[in-house]
């Protein structure tokens, strides 16, 4: 083996780093890398020099204090003998419970004004226009703030339901009462309890509830069970049996004879004294909350919704028909899966800024996660660089969830391309 | 043959019917309602439902925004007042709050007689936005466009002329080492030195070298702190600065995020996805009360310049991503188009890849500054005094304690027209740029 006498011996000189395209982009990363460590260490440092000058070091021990304030929501029990830890926890719960409570009902309200805005209805398709426009080009803080006045303004205070001359009534049979302090509604009671179960002495899980998912899931499972083998009578024979009655059966019966076993009933609230007393209590912070979310979500969700519909190309409608399927086969067999691919991504996305934008509760008073530790405890403490640090690591952990389901949803539905 | 119809051919017309007018039911208003109201009985139901709830909302808002009051000075006038006019059970608008506190809700705590210099840099602002936004412009305006980003600041608060002078010497200097260096360190040198000169001189000679100039030639006009920065006029300048420092910045991170420099990359790619992944609240607390804990010892800066710097961050990231769907829309072709040619990376970038991108994204960068503007109410939960602010303040007031919807009415519709007159331009603006052959 000798070397090649025509070629020069390629030597490293340094001006190569600068001019020679193999060598560039290692500088150019060297060079950010180095600007990037350099901004970061002299943030660093400043912030290590001014905490200590301040004399609060960075440390989180604090969260193991008594936290001293009460929280009126909440989902797990709570007093303000608790620590610091667990009033964040409560608050993160209350986080999660207002952004399921809000993708839920945006969904519903989303996709019913995206395909209303659709309707060949010229009055109805002009209404949700509006509703779109005004809802979406107005701040969500001032939606917020509008429901909560609302809600203040409009509706009677719990005094009102008492007495002879009540100026207030109860709704659906005295079972649900609106107030201006928030909505009382009946709550599940079960007289044969099968108890709760404490999780690491810090959380008590009901068993009811444990008992009432897995027999709701064990019943699904067996209903898709039933749907497979459905499918495969319908690709041996070409005829589908009907199924759907042994398949709500599966799920309804056996949740039903759970419920019953443990004695299932409602508890109604009662005005008992100056407010009412049983049922489940949702303060009007939380109502506001919840509405103004998914009524500012739901425009942006009738959009994305219109514009999925809109992407699938007329033709798809029309060879489907020629095909023989009737129209709501078309719906669910051609039109829908592929509107659906559109829609997902950005629905998911947008279910990430409803629980982003929950993080404004601080502005009525709703206690999550930005109210607990980043309102009061951070007040109380002075600890701010770790309550802002906790916080948004929350958050982030959250965000990295969704994207992380988005991305795996998005790789299973994407076309097959070159 | 003969005269009478011979009966074994079948009837034949011979002659053309005269066109008659379509019927009544399908043309005209009446069509027009059969058609788009109440083609099925479902749609008939439907329009009637709306038609219903569009009457019990007029009927329940109409009455209370014309049984108005504009002269009273408190809330309690005002009720008697309207009760006086349109008898005791009515109740009505009070709107003599806003014309009480309109100059606060747009100006804030400005000093009054100053007021001249937000409107000044608004238009400034708007004529320098002009020749950008709308092509029949006259190119001269450019100028303008220029000057605004240093005009705009100084108008607002105030001070030596000196300063925004000495901070447009830096991009001066910048550009300078980027032409002197070029020619014999190449275009990363130059980049870098383009860079580096500038912040440099920020930092360490721009303050001092002001002070020099001013202690020579004073001139200057009376500074106003940010403190009395308030209403609409605070989310106008937050919003804007931050919308326009956004979008280089934006492009930039996309441009980073695309490459193909794994450092380069992943710390783009950090960036924007925490950005993306945190709520703009936590970011606002950390302008709050964290932002100068960055900061060496003993720096204090303002408030406002905080918040700027924090939107403008957040907006970066969302634009990032806007502009990255853009340029992953591109077909290869034009990449490998613009390499065939031999362009070097910010030539074509510049030349094609950037001006197709950007017309792809622009639906997406409009709603994100939209989003941007009007999460600049954020900025009341941590204390400032925007428009949402203010109206705490003023219901915090005895005279006009209770007073709710006249407010958050005024607030809302202001930014209704803001946020509506922006999302109708990227309308234009997609139309305009339509180049394709449909």
């Amino acid at each position: 083996m000798t070397s090649h006498p025509d070629l020069p011996r390629e030597t490293f000189r340094l001006r190569m780093l600068i001019f020679d395209t193999r060598y560039r982009s290692l500088t150019i990363q060297i060079v950010t890398l180095a600007g990037f460590m350099l901004l970061v260490s002299w943030m660093i440092s400043n912030t290590v020099q001014n905490l200590a000058e301040l004399g609060k070091p960075i440390e989180f021990g604090f969260l193991g204090n008594q936290a001293q304030y009460d929280i009126n929501q909440t989902l797990i029990a709570y007093t303000s003998r608790d620590t610091h830890l667990r009033a964040a926890v409560v608050g993160l719960l209350n986080t999660l419970l207002v952004a399921f409570l809000g993708c839920a009902l945006a969904t519903v309200m989303g996709v019913t004004i995206g395909v209303l805005r659709l309707s060949r209805n010229w009055l109805v398709a002009r209404l949700m226009t509006v509703y779109v426009e005004i809802f979406r080009n107005v701040p969500v803080l001032l939606w917020i703030l509008f429901f909560m006045a609302i809600l203040i303004e409009s509706l009677p205070p719990p005094n009102a339901f008492r007495g002879e001359d009540a100026t207030a009534s109860m709704l659906l049979g005295d079972s649900v009462a609106l107030t201006n302090r928030g909505f009382y509604i009946p709550e599940p009671l079960f007289s044969r309890s099968l108890g709760d179960l404490s999780v690491f002495g810090a959380f008590e899980i009901s068993l009811d509830l444990v008992a009432f998912l897995a027999v709701l899931a064990a019943g699904l499972w067996v209903s898709a069970r039933i749907r497979a083998r459905a499918d495969r009578i319908q690709n041996r024979t070409g005829l589908r049996p009907t199924t759907w009655y042994l398949r709500l059966g599966v799920v309804v019966l056996p949740l039903l004879i759970l419920l019953a076993a443990l004695g299932f009933h409602l508890g109604y609230p009662e005005l008992r004294g100056f407010n009412f007393r049983g049922g489940i209590y949702m303060r009007n912070s939380l109502i506001a909350l919840w509405l103004a979310l998914s009524f500012y979500t739901a425009a942006f969700i009738a959009e994305i919704v219109r514009g999925g519909i809109l992407a699938i190309s007329k033709g798809q409608t029309e060879a489907a028909a020629a095909l023989g399927l009737r129209p709501n086969r078309i719906m669910s067999l051609v039109i829908l899966p592929q509107a659906l691919r559109v829609i997902i991504p950005p629905l998911i996305s947008q279910y990430l800024n409803l629980t982003k934008n929950s993080s404004l509760a601080i502005a009525v008073g709703y206690m999550d996660i930005t109210g607990t530790l980043g309102g009061i405890t951070m007040g109380q403490t002075g600890r701010e660089l770790e309550c802002v640090l906790l916080m948004m690591l929350f958050y982030l952990a959250i965000s990295l969830v969704i994207s992380t389901a988005m991305n795996w949803y998005d790789a299973r539905v994407r076309l097959v391309e070159r | 043959m003969s005269d009478a119809p011979s009966h074994d051919t079948a009837f034949v017309r011979d002659a053309m019917l005269p066109p008659a007018p379509a019927p009544a039911s399908s043309v005209g208003p009446l069509g027009w309602l059969r058609r788009n109201l109440f083609s099925s009985w479902l749609n008939a139901a439907l329009t009637l439902l709306s038609l219903a709830l569009v009457a019990w909302l007029l009927a329940a808002v109409l009455p209370w925004i014309v049984h108005s009051s504009w002269t009273a000075s408190s809330l309690s006038e005002c009720r008697a007042q309207i009760k006086e006019a349109y008898g005791p059970e009515a109740s009505g608008a009070c709107w003599a709050v806003i014309r009480e506190r309109w100059a606060q809700l747009i100006f804030g705590f400005y000093p009054s007689e100053l007021y001249w210099r937000p409107i000044l840099a608004f238009g400034i602002a708007l004529g320098g936005m002009a020749p950008v936004l709308f092509p029949g412009f006259p190119r001269k305006v450019l100028y303008l466009s220029g000057a605004a980003p240093f005009l705009v600041p100084w108008l607002l608060w105030g001070g030596t002329v000196w300063l925004p002078v000495a901070v447009a010497l830096g991009f001066v200097l910048g550009y300078a080492a980027f032409r002197l260096v070029t020619p014999f360190g190449g275009a990363i040198l130059g980049t870098i030195a383009a860079a580096l000169v500038p912040v440099m001189w920020w930092f360490w000679l721009a303050g001092p070298a002001s002070g020099q100039l001013q202690a020579v030639l004073p001139l200057g006009i009376e500074p106003v702190s940010s403190r009395s920065f308030g209403g609409f006029m605070l989310s106008i300048t937050i919003g804007v600065t931050a919308i326009t420092l956004s979008l280089p910045f934006g492009i930039l991170l996309a441009l980073g995020r695309q490459s193909r420099m794994l450092i380069v990359k992943s710390i783009c790619v950090g960036v924007i996805e925490f950005v993306r992944g945190v709520p703009l609240i936590t970011l606002l607390f950390v302008a709050w009360l964290l932002l100068n804990y960055f900061m060496p010892p003993d720096t204090n800066f303002d408030i406002v310049l905080r918040v700027i710097i924090m939107v403008t961050l957040f907006a970066s990231a969302y634009v990032a991503e806007v502009i990255r769907g853009g340029l992953a829309a591109l077909p290869r072709g034009q990449y490998e188009a613009a390499d065939a040619l031999g362009l070097d990376y910010w030539k074509a970038q510049r030349l094609i890849i950037m001006p197709q991108a950007l017309k792809i994204s622009i639906p997406g960068i409009v709603s994100t500054f939209i989003g941007v503007f009007k999460d600049t109410t954020l900025v009341s939960i941590i204390g400032l005094l925007d428009p949402v602010g203010f109206s705490n303040s003023i219901r915090a007031d005895v005279n006009w304690n209770g007073i709710v919807w006249e407010l958050y009415g005024f607030i809302a519709a202001l930014f209704f027209v803001f946020c509506f007159s922006m999302s109708r331009y990227s309308m234009y603006l997609e139309r305009r740029l339509r180049t394709e052959h449909r």
